[in-house]
């Protein structure tokens, strides 16, 4: 098993952390990950995007050009980025902010509405916790919901810990949502 | 359930160093190794520590040189334009015979170049980048876990030889967060009391200098005591890995991030029954020449990847006497080869 993902957004929805949490919560799990952040020119213009790889393996680069999963929380991410993803591979976008449907046929695509979610349990804050929690209920074997909260505590920065209760429900919130969606 | 941190390259570097004793440190911050500095601005107090963030690279250098003198555990960091502008001091350092730690988590160039990894300082690193004949020890991790643990071992390395050791990296690796442990100091002290400046009362006074005129000979001594010395790192220092290279008919040869490529390369490979190996230089200087001689020889095709314009195939070729063809992957300006490219190149050899 080896899963390439790429997490994008603008500054302050918190891809990068996003990212560093299902590192955790895969290593919980004794797999193998890596975790490189976007940095410098990349950021200017309020772009934050991360690169995650999960395995069974040894990982030869953190680095991911071409993911098997792609998450964008908004519109800019998901017009720069989804031709990157492979054939087969996972999109779950965050279909509050993004308005347009992607086009691409070969993929399997979840719109989630990940701030409306997050807004309803208290805060939009939370929309990243949402979109893990899709993530972990869509692909499991990158790492389960529980894993994920049980790293909280590490990802999260001290100050907002306070906030780990709402994220909690933001990440079964994602869970249940694209479950749910599954059913259908 | 893990034991294990998770944690950035370049923080890594930092937390491995206090570790090991280093207890000063002076920089000047250049993307993208910043979170060096940065993180040693937060702990070095914290560890009863020195940390000063100098007025220019060419600066932080000397301090590093006036720290060693006084027998001081000390490193500086830069990115590959800054490592250019310290290599006077490192000069004077090798002649000075200081021991130091310096890293260069390169970056795209020639000029300033940019802000992405890049491996274009693998001859200013092993030819000696300043003037003189002088050498460094290169060490070059490719795992965060080996950035913490080649780091502590730089230390003792610079000690006990009294030399400059380079963690030569680059920023993908420097920014990159992988699980790790964080290694124990080894414990191995070095008596410094014979040359260090620990103020001459009561002793005859030490002298740490590297203008040497009189007599006319005295500085072919220091260079010949040099050239002793470096002999000596190459009989004992090097370091190098291996992986499925037995049975294979082809060679992958990269360093640092390039070696985790050439390895994930040889695994694709393999699935598809071509007998593909990777050999991986640890110690860019001493270079395992012997043992990459072995290791190639009556293979049918070397393929060094890099992310330069090919600057190892020079010492590959010298170590196997160009007595097997040697093709080259490689991207430049902070451009990064895909593993795809490299198992597609393999695959032509059998067409």
């Amino acid at each position: 098993m080896t899963e390439r993902i790429f997490i994008a957004g603008f500054g302050g929805q918190g891809a990068i952390l996003a990212g560093k949490l299902i590192c955790l919560a895969a290593m919980h799990e004794g797999k193998n990950i890596s975790h490189i952040p976007s940095y410098g020119v990349e950021m200017r213009g309020g772009a934050a995007n991360c690169s995650v790889v999960v395995s069974d393996e040894d990982i030869p680069s953190p680095l991911v050009f071409k993911p098997d999963v792609l998450v964008t929380l908004n519109e800019q991410s998901l017009s720069k980025f989804i031709d990157r993803l492979r054939p087969d591979g996972l999109l779950v976008y965050n279909s509050s902010l993004i308005h347009t449907t992607p086009s691409r046929k070969d993929i399997t695509v979840v719109a989630v509405d990940a701030n409306d979610i997050a807004e309803g349990l208290g805060s939009s804050r939370a929309a990243n916790m949402v979109l893990i929690g899709a993530v972990a209920g869509l692909k499991p074997e990158i790492a389960s919901v529980e894993s994920v909260i049980s790293e909280l505590g590490k990802a999260v920065s001290t100050r907002n810990l306070e906030l780990n209760e709402l994220n909690k429900k933001a990440l079964f919130a994602g869970k249940e949502a694209v479950l749910t969606k599954a059913k259908k | 359930m893990s034991d294990k941190l998770l944690m950035k390259g370049n923080e890594v570097i930092g937390e491995a160093a206090i570790i090991a004793g280093c207890r000063h440190y002076f920089g000047y911050p250049i993307t993208p190794q910043n979170e060096i500095p940065a993180y040693m601005a937060a702990r070095m107090p914290e560890v009863g520590g020195v940390f000063v963030q100098a007025e220019s690279e060419v600066a932080a250098i000397n301090m590093v040189l006036g720290a060693a003198a006084a027998g001081a555990r000390v490193m500086t960091s830069s990115s590959s334009p800054g490592i250019s502008l310290k290599q006077e001091g490192i000069s004077y350092l090798s002649a000075c015979e200081l021991p130091a730690v310096i890293v260069n988590m390169m970056r795209g160039g020639p000029g300033l170049g940019n802000i992405a990894g890049a491996q274009g300082d693998y001859f200013q690193a092993t030819k000696g980048g300043g003037h003189g004949d002088y050498r460094l020890i290169v060490l070059a991790p490719a795992t965060v876990q080996e950035m913490a643990d080649y780091t502590v071992q730089a230390f003792d390395l610079a000690d006990k030889y009294r030399t400059v050791v380079m963690i030569l990296g680059d920023g993908h690796i420097g920014q990159m967060s992988e699980p790790l442990v964080l290694p124990k100091p080894t414990g191995k002290t070095f008596d410094k009391s014979a040359w260090s400046l620990t103020g001459a009362k009561g002793r005859d006074q030490h002298i740490v200098r590297s203008l040497l005129l009189y007599p006319e000979d005295e500085l072919e001594k220091l260079n010949i005591r040099l050239q002793e010395k470096y002999k000596l790192i190459t009989k004992n220092e090097i370091l190098y890995k291996t992986y499925m290279t037995d049975d294979a008919d082809y060679l992958l040869i990269g360093f640092g991030m390039c070696s985790r490529l050439a390895r994930g390369a040889c695994d694709v490979l393999r699935k598809k029954g071509l007998k593909a190996g990777m050999f991986r230089p640890v110690t860019l200087w001493p270079f395992p020449s012997a043992e990459l001689a072995k290791a190639a020889a009556g293979k049918k095709k070397i393929l060094v990847i890099e992310m330069n314009a090919g600057q190892m195939i020079e010492d590959v070729n010298l170590a196997i006497g160009c007595s097997i063809p040697v093709d080259f992957v490689g991207r430049m300006g902070g451009m990064v080869p895909e593993l795809e490219t490299i198992v597609e190149r393999v695959e032509t050899y059998v067409k």
